[in-house]
């Protein structure tokens, strides 16, 4: 690989890294489309400090970006708590307003200028390396790698200082409330963080690569674990990933690396919500369907332990009892019979003793978990 | 202003306002149903599926591209269905993915396309941001024909919609197909998004959506109301903005629309009758001053009542330290009452009027029968009940007192021992 290829996945990476970081918390807290409606709402931000500055120097587009990225939260805030707006609609009313005046700002005064709206939108992290940082004459390496490492850095320091305090407040804010760790200041500083990581991964990658970022990689990790330190770690890992894996896409179809990098990170998460372990789509239905295979087998024990013995019951009158079609009774015998429970009696079928003991059991766990369940409400 | 008579612009107008109207009346469903965001999901989703027409067909027939638009929105709305219904995942995650991996997808096919050599960029901008000025009398046509078939729908399945709105599980016990509405609902949700890309384009579309919707349910409680006040908030939206576009240089269309709607919503929550802030600012501000003008008068009696002597004037100062209230407060409070004839000043002195000290007896009535009540029907000890009795005497009712009075058998001192004023109004001794 080039320096130059390095460089665009060394940014990558550190984008993925970075959102997912913070990301994870936005989707713990159901708060996913709040990153979305930043990530367009600092337009206006971006296009004053742009008027002001007159011209595109990272530090006063991060400060106006920033500040109505905090603005966007307030905002939406302020709509929602007059309770005649609910929250999510006060996201979709109040990111579009912001997001046109930015649109007007830059085609009345900026525009055919320096700033391009889709440059802004998009960003262009295939010139990553072609934009170097200098500092008194000193070359310094690309400037987007310093900046969104740098952005790694402190989401990274942020997720490590207030780990407690971000915990409690994502899983149980009134009890953290009572022990004296305030929601709503840990919500601003979760949405300082959100907008400074929007704003400065913004130049380099594009507000849709943000996006992606920010909420596929937590949600891929989700699906994968229940421990907020593990999710943590695999939303970096996948936020990376998905980066290294799209700029791997990009280069062999040549094509958006932004899009592409977006596009594998949700590959990466339909492959977890296939196939997680835990909570996946098939380990679900291979759940459900066992726990169905038993209750049809204790169906079964339970109908022959009432039955006569005698005889026994033919798989038939099983079938019809219950409307399962024939084949689907021999089965169920079939397995049951494997396992002793049942046995032949003549053309029909009867309990043998392990199959007495099994309803029993059954019997018994039925009562052990009510007397649970009724131990756990008291 | 020849433009406005050209028929190029009228086009233009025509076509933005009916799209106005249509979404508005749409976004009133998903802003009721809770899902105002999924018009945001839809409209980034759509992307990839424009892309795919166009490499299928090799050309930009605009029906292509929206049955592509489509059926790329419809698979989005799909794979949240799907992800919300069948992980751990929330709906707000599972719009971001949508939102973001189909735009990004999008993005990829697009760079593909341009890439290839019929291919040039020039559709992307009118999707991305709308270009109400290029609408032509075609699109007009079919925006008008699937406008008309969306409210069609709508209309003749208002009650079923309503109810799928405001409760579904009844809906469902009538034997409704709750499900199958709800995935007619988001098949016009897609059919609206896509066309209305093209006025206002991906970032603003939920705005056209939502944005008339929320203003308009300031106005009313009622969903037919609420439906025809939304596409007015439309179409007004969308007609001023295409105009004021037209008029200034350099305005683009689709944010003028958003503006000129957010201001529409802004001064709906602030100033709807009833609902507004404004109202409820004002409402909270009367209460204010009749539970001060209430205190004063009630202070005023107690004082008089301590003494025996309601004829004598009352110097403020000790008012004032009663409830240690700002005296320029107290000061306004004293003169609505004098305005009112409840009260008489002279200098810094005052003494209720006979009118006045009808009003406050009816008060302290209030007060001490509530006490009494606390004290015997909810076996609060006497020391606890005044406080209470402080905020219930300003929200009880004439009617209410009267039947504690008859339910607590008419007692005639309060549980610290002072008297209960009688219900009738104070006869003067005659002299």
């Amino acid at each position: 690989m080039t320096y130059e290829q390095w460089v665009i996945v060394a940014v990558g990476a550190c984008v993925g890294a970075g959102c997912a970081l913070i990301g994870a918390f936005l989707v713990l807290r159901k708060i996913a489309m709040l990153g979305d409606a930043i990530s367009h709402a600092v337009l206006p931000g971006i296009a004053i400090a742009f008027l002001l500055s007159g011209s595109r120097a990272t530090l006063p587009m991060v400060i106006g970006a920033g500040i109505f990225g905090v603005l966007t939260v307030v905002l939406v805030g302020a709509l929602s708590r007059t309770r005649r707006i609910n929250e999510d609609a006060s996201i979709g009313v109040v990111f579009p307003a912001l997001f046109s005046v930015g649109v007007i700002l830059i085609s009345k005064y900026a525009a055919g200028v320096d700033l391009d709206l889709d440059c802004v939108l998009f960003g262009e992290i295939a010139y990553s390396a072609l934009d170097t940082l200098r500092v008194g004459g000193a070359s310094l390496g690309p400037r987007p790698l310093w900046i969104t490492g740098g952005i790694l850095l402190v989401n990274l320091v942020v997720v490590l200082v207030f780990f407690k305090e971000l915990k409690l407040t994502s899983f149980d804010p009134e009890l953290a409330a009572a022990i004296g760790i305030s929601p709503v200041v840990m919500h601003y500083v979760l949405m300082s963080a959100v907008s400074v990581t929007v704003v400065g991964s913004f130049e380099s990658v594009g507000a849709i690569l943000v996006v992606a970022m920010l909420i596929v990689p937590p949600a891929t990790a989700y699906l994968l674990t229940n421990s907020l330190a593990m999710m943590l770690v695999l939303s970096a890992l996948c936020g990376a990933a998905s980066a290294v894996g799209g700029y791997a896409v990009s280069a062999w179809l040549d094509c958006s690396v932004a899009g592409a990098m977006a596009t594998v990170s949700g590959l990466m998460f339909v492959v977890a919500l296939v196939l997680s372990p835990r909570y996946g789509l098939v380990a679900q239905a291979w759940a459900r369907a066992l726990l169905g295979r038993r209750m049809r087998e204790q169906l079964v024990l339970l109908h022959l332990g009432s039955a006569s013995a005698q005889h026994g019951t033919a798989a038939a009158e099983l079938a019809q009892r219950f409307r399962w079609r024939a084949a689907q009774a021999e089965r169920l015998l079939g397995g049951l019979e494997r396992r002793k429970q049942v046995e032949r009696v003549g053309d029909g079928w009867r309990l043998t003793s392990y199959g007495t003991e099994a309803i029993e059991r059954a019997g018994k766990d039925v009562l052990r978990h009510a007397d649970e369940d009724g131990g756990g409400a008291a | 202003m020849e433009w406005l008579a050209s028929p190029t612009f009228r086009t233009v107008l025509l076509g933005a306002t009916l799209l106005g109207a249509v979404s508005g009346v749409i976004g009133c469903f998903a802003l009721l149903r809770r899902q105002s965001l999924l018009g945001d999901a839809l409209a980034h989703a759509a992307l990839p599926g424009v892309c795919v027409a166009f490499i299928v067909t090799g050309a930009k027939h605009p029906l292509s591209l929206l049955v592509g638009a489509g059926a790329a929105g419809l698979c989005g709305a799909l794979f949240v269905m799907l992800v919300v219904r069948g992980s751990r995942i929330k709906e707000d995650s599972a719009l971001g993915i949508v939102l973001s991996v189909f735009f990004g997808l999008g993005v990829v096919l697009l760079t593909r396309i341009q890439k290839m050599p019929a291919g040039n960029q020039s559709g992307l901008d009118q999707f991305l941001f709308g270009q109400a000025a290029t609408l032509l009398e075609g699109d007009v046509i079919v925006f008008s024909v699937v406008g008309v078939a969306v409210l069609v729908v709508i209309a003749l399945l208002y009650k079923e919609l309503k109810l799928l709105c405001f409760d579904r599980a009844f809906g469902a016990i009538l034997g409704f197909p709750m499900r199958g509405l709800e995935v007619l609902l988001t098949v016009l949700l897609v059919v609206v998004v896509v066309i209305g890309l093209s006025t206002v384009g991906v970032v603003l579309m939920v705005a056209s959506l939502i944005t008339p919707a929320a203003a308009a349910r300031q106005w009313t409680d009622r969903l037919s109301r609420m439906l025809l006040l939304s596409a007015l908030f439309g179409a007004i939206s969308a007609a001023v903005g295409v105009v004021a576009s037209a008029s200034v240089s350099k305005l683009p269309t689709g944010p003028s629309i958003v503006i000129v709607s957010s201001a529409l919503l802004l001064v709906s929550v602030l100033a709807a009758p009833r609902r507004g802030v404004l109202w409820a600012a004002l409402r909270a501000r009367r209460t204010a001053h009749r539970v001060r003008a209430e205190n004063l008068l009630k202070d005023v009696y107690r004082w008089c009542e301590r003494r025996g002597d309601f004829e004598t004037f009352v110097p403020l100062t000790i008012v004032m330290g009663m409830r240690g209230e700002p005296g320029r407060r107290l000061y306004r409070t004293r003169d609505r009452l004098v305005r009112r004839g409840l009260l008489l000043v002279d200098g810094d002195q005052l003494k209720l009027t006979r009118q006045g000290r009808r009003e406050a007896a009816r008060m302290v009535r209030r007060h001490r029968l509530w006490e009494v009540y606390l004290v015997r029907r909810l076996e609060l000890p006497a020391d606890h009940v005044h406080r209470d009795a402080e905020a219930m005497e300003h929200a009880l009712t004439d009617e209410l007192v009267e039947e504690l009075g008859a339910l607590l058998g008419h007692p005639e001192v309060d549980p610290h021992g002072q008297p209960i004023p009688p219900r009738e109004p104070l006869t003067e001794p005659t002299k």
